[in-house]
């Protein structure tokens, strides 16, 4: 029969656990008091960047009877049964509680002012919103967070993006107690006040009072701060408000033993709520571990809680900070090598045993980029070369080392992976073991590791090119080769193929090497490219006229319906807001597109790995909800970046506002609207992998947009592997988005001129293809369908009628004997 | 015998389809070191008659014809699909006489 497992929270640990249960033969209740969907609250921050709950949720859950907006209000152990709020009683035969914790607010009088708030939920971040938009301040407005832990300056960072300059105020003599040590701590204070936050530690609030719009906080050091908003951060507290009668830990939290199981058999506890063997742990990867016990246990397995790795990496305020191992030191006899370059910006601690032997632990400051090979090496033999000033990091790490600690997964369960065969890049090694799925810290050691299995695949081309893409393309700009022949004599082998050829084919394009049908150019051409149109099953084309954010007049609608009609054409309406024509042969191309041309159509580039289609909503011209005008940039992009050859095609959309109508966090790049300008997301895909894009930059203005996009484009064209998407590009990108923002926003390499000034160059050199291709006998000569019989059209190609409209009859495959 | 067309119509490491009285289709290649080729332009695997449009060059030095449609390679000299060895296309033979490209 089956069993009902109830969950009651759908936190990121409650949904965890759902998640690895719901195949299973448990049918599976959660009670969640949040009327929201599970969100990463991890992320909390970042919900200031977009103000759309949407962005943050976790993968919806199916499987499983989900009751949002309904608390559990009671539990009954003898008849095993949980009551909701609205009276619902659900019978389990195993219960687990995930109620997660509750911040914790000292005793400040005036702590229950309006203006006074914690910092948990999406929720708390709206009443934050609320409250500041209320302030009638001019200028900037002025807040204070009370805790100067991770979660304070995660605070501080949310309210420096509601334009709130925030006072931190923390009881301990540091920022991050738990996590850095006081040099740590030093650095981390001066950078983070570059960034308009004032640091207080050693002192707390002893009361605050409201005067007229604003609060007067009194601190202990005697200053007095004039606010806005205050917010409490101070820490969390395990929730176990819901009383079940059972034993709770010396320091709260529902007590369970390794098994995450508590007194009573049928009822476990996991995530921030439980104190395993006493211990409450507030970080999300033990959560995940303890998820994973009980779905183990509710197998009939009998795994326990390894204990937690409370090893942090983080970028707070864009300041890196990461603490593993002992920290502080603080086993017996501990001896530290510190290197603090107040220059640099940069601090690091390595904490090792009294003969020198064994690494402890460590905290970094400023860069934290060895801290995926330090951490593995805790508590294993510390190599010497660490120990001399600017030791190289590049170190051997045991197989039992943990790489990824969000998921638990060892240096041998990867290298297995791909020894095995089964994983051959990162992408994949994420997909079998998760690892690098979490905070994605481990992703570098990840590429390391497929680097020193010696499987990473080859970064040659092909055959003929021992070079990778980018680096072909890095010979093309510097040696200005413009045609295949001199490339592959010069730095390659052999006659090329159909990998190599279309791809200097498009680098040559990316260059502006002049029509991508010109005499050398053309042989290199995929069919696509080679006869500008698509390919289809039956060997004809379609094609595909450029429809600039689709928008487009009846007039020209009515050409096309014309067009189709008089070529007995196919019609369909894509994806991307145009019109698709289908079943055209090749001598058919060249009178269609004339057709087209005289009407003011030009290619596109539907056949081309180059720019596709920029989609938009109708924007603020119709739309009630619109605040910018989506249709105009939508064209003003499209027109812009038309006939850009790049690695693989590309998709922009353009939504006027939040409600995102257009799709664009699908797509390469996608704008959304703002009431202040434009957010920009960069890497996202629909296809195999779906992904959603990231956001790259915020409430910018047109010109500033622009500017990203052009130098995002460029960058990628120059950078990526042959057909890898931005997505795919973006995930292997050494770094991932924050590097990509050094480069691109911050121009820390300093190449952002010469980006813009090679898209400039293809702005300006853009002509349309298919006028090229109308305007010159020769290229023309070359859409027939026999060279020595041209106008008869191929006997192999007939159509048969389907709801109206003409289409391919199946072609009888000749005997293919396999 | 099928006139197919003027030699210099052809570019090297292209190909052309032509039509036979019969109404077969042969795909005639030049590659780069001046030798023609003729195969029949259906391509086995999709049954489209594509072949002349797929890309001329070289697997391991072996001159082929990669297939526009699913991309697999044919021999150019024997006809003979690389990727599945049991499937061939048929060879014509062809040559070049006062300028014009035959099939014979």
């Amino acid at each position: 029969m089956t069993q009902t497992l109830v969950v009651i929270g759908n936190g990121m640990v409650g949904h965890r656990l759902v998640e690895i249960l719901r195949d299973s033969s448990w049918r599976i209740v959660v009670f969640g008091e949040e009327s929201r969907p599970a969100y990463d609250r991890v992320a909390l921050s970042s919900y200031v960047d977009t103000w759309n709950s949407a962005d943050l949720e976790l993968t919806p859950l199916s499987g499983c009877e989900l009751r949002l907006g309904e608390k559990a209000v009671s539990v009954d152990r003898e008849r095993r049964v949980v009551t909701g709020a609205s009276g619902v009683e659900v019978q389990y035969d195993a219960l687990v509680l995930a109620t997660g914790s509750v911040p914790f607010v000292p005793p400040v009088p005036g702590r229950d002012l309006p203006g006074c708030h914690v910092y948990r939920t999406i929720d708390d971040l709206d009443d934050i919103r609320a409250t500041v938009q209320a302030a009638d301040r001019p200028g900037r407005h002025s807040g204070m967070v009370l805790g100067g832990g991770l979660l304070g300056l995660e605070a501080a960072n949310a309210l420096r993006g509601m334009g709130v300059s925030p006072h931190v105020v923390e009881l301990a003599p540091r920022l991050m107690p738990i996590q850095v040590d006081e040099g740590g701590a030093g650095l981390l204070k001066r950078l983070v006040e570059k960034l308009d936050l004032t640091v207080h530690t050693g002192t707390s609030a002893s009361s605050i009072e409201r005067d007229g719009s604003r609060l007067i906080a009194k601190l202990a050091s005697g200053v007095e701060l004039d606010l806005d908003v205050v917010v409490f951060s101070a820490g969390i507290r395990p929730r176990t408000d819901l009383d079940l009668g059972l034993e709770l830990g010396p320091r709260g939290g529902y007590l369970v033993d390794a098994a995450c199981r508590t007194a009573d058999p049928h009822v476990f506890a996991i995530g921030e709520c439980a104190a395993v063997e006493g211990v409450a742990y507030g970080l999300v990867a033990p959560g995940y571990a303890m998820a994973e016990v009980v779905a183990d246990q509710l197998h009939g397995g009998a795994k326990t809680f390894p204990g937690a790795d409370l090893s942090t990496k983080l970028k707070l305020l864009g300041v890196d900070v990461a603490s593993f191992g002992d920290a502080h030191a603080q086993t017996e006899g501990a001896l530290e090598v510190v290197v603090n370059n107040a220059v640099a910006g940069t601090y690091s601690k390595l904490v090792v045993s009294d003969d020198a032997k064994t690494l402890l632990g460590g905290v970094l400051v400023g860069d934290a980029s060895a801290y995926p090979s330090l951490r593995p090496l805790v508590g294993k033999e510390v190599p010497a070369a660490l120990l001399q000033p600017g030791g190289a990091v590049d170190v051997e790490m045991p197989a039992d080392a943990q790489v990824c600690s969000c998921h638990a997964v060892t240096k041998q369960t990867i290298t297995d992976a791909i020894q095995s065969g089964v994983a051959c890049d990162v992408a994949e090694l994420k997909a079998c073991t998760k690892a690098g799925t979490g905070c994605g810290s481990c992703v570098p050691m990840l590429k390391k590791l497929l680097t020193d299995c010696g499987v990473e695949q080859s970064k040659a081309l092909c055959e003929h090119f021992t070079y990778s893409r980018a680096e072909l393309f890095e010979i093309v700009r510097a040696t200005r080769v413009t045609t295949f022949t001199a490339l592959v004599e010069k730095h390659g082998t052999g006659r090329g193929c159909d990998i190599c050829k279309p791809a200097v084919a498009s680098i040559l394009a990316s260059l502006n090497n002049g029509h991508i049908l010109g005499e050398a150019q053309a042989p290199l051409q995929d069919t696509n490219d080679r006869f500008l149109a698509n390919l289809q099953r039956n060997g004809t084309y379609s094609v595909v006229p450029r429809i600039p954010g689709g928008e487009i007049t009846p007039e020209k609608l009515i050409v096309i319906g014309e067009v189709a009609r008089d070529f007995g054409l196919y019609t369909k309406i894509t994806g991307g807001q145009r019109i698709d024509l289908f079943g055209a042969t090749v001598d058919q191309l060249p009178e269609i597109w004339r057709r087209l041309v005289d009407a003011g159509f030009e290619s596109g580039h539907a056949y081309g790995k180059a720019l596709r289609t920029v989609k938009s909503c109708v924007g603020t011209t119709w739309c009630r909800y619109g605040v910018q005008d989506s249709v105009g940039l939508a064209i003003e992009l499209e027109l812009r970046y038309r006939g850009l050859r790049s690695p693989h095609k590309l998709k922009s959309a353009v939504s006027g506002c939040a409600r995102e109508c257009a799709e664009a966090r699908g797509k390469d790049f996608g704008v959304i609207a703002t009431e202040n300008g434009w957010n920009l997301y960069v890497g996202g895909n629909g296809g195999f992998t779906p992904r959603h894009a990231d956001l790259l930059v915020s409430d910018v203005d047109t010109e500033t947009l622009i500017k990203v996009i052009d130098r995002f484009l460029m960058f990628y064209i120059r950078t990526a592997d042959r057909l890898q998407r931005t997505s795919a590009w973006l995930e292997g990108l050494d770094g991932g988005l924050d590097h990509l923002r050094e480069v691109i926003v911050d121009d820390k390499l300093g190449i952002c001129d010469e980006l813009e000034a090679a898209m400039a160059a293809h702005v300006h050199d853009y002509a349309d293809e298919w006028r090229g291709v109308l305007e010159d006998p020769e290229k023309l000569a070359r859409f027939t369908s026999f060279v020595n019989a041209p106008g008869t059209p191929d006997p192999t190609i007939s159509f048969r009628a389907e709801r109206g409209q003409r289409v391919p009859v199946q072609l009888g495959i000749p005997e293919v004997v396999r | 015998m099928t006139v197919v067309c003027d030699f210099n119509v052809l570019r090297p490491e292209t190909g052309v389809a032509a039509l036979l009285p019969d109404g077969s289709q042969v795909a005639v290649f030049l590659t780069a070191d001046g030798s023609l080729h003729a195969l029949d332009n259906i391509d086995p695997f999709s049954g489209a008659a594509v072949l002349s449009r797929g890309i001329v060059g070289d697997r391991g030095g072996v001159p082929v014809v990669v297939s526009p449609v699913y991309k697999q390679a044919f021999e150019l000299a024997t006809g003979k699909c690389l990727d599945e060895p049991a499937v061939s296309v048929a060879v014509h033979p062809v040559r070049v006489r006062d300028g014009v490209v035959e099939l014979t």
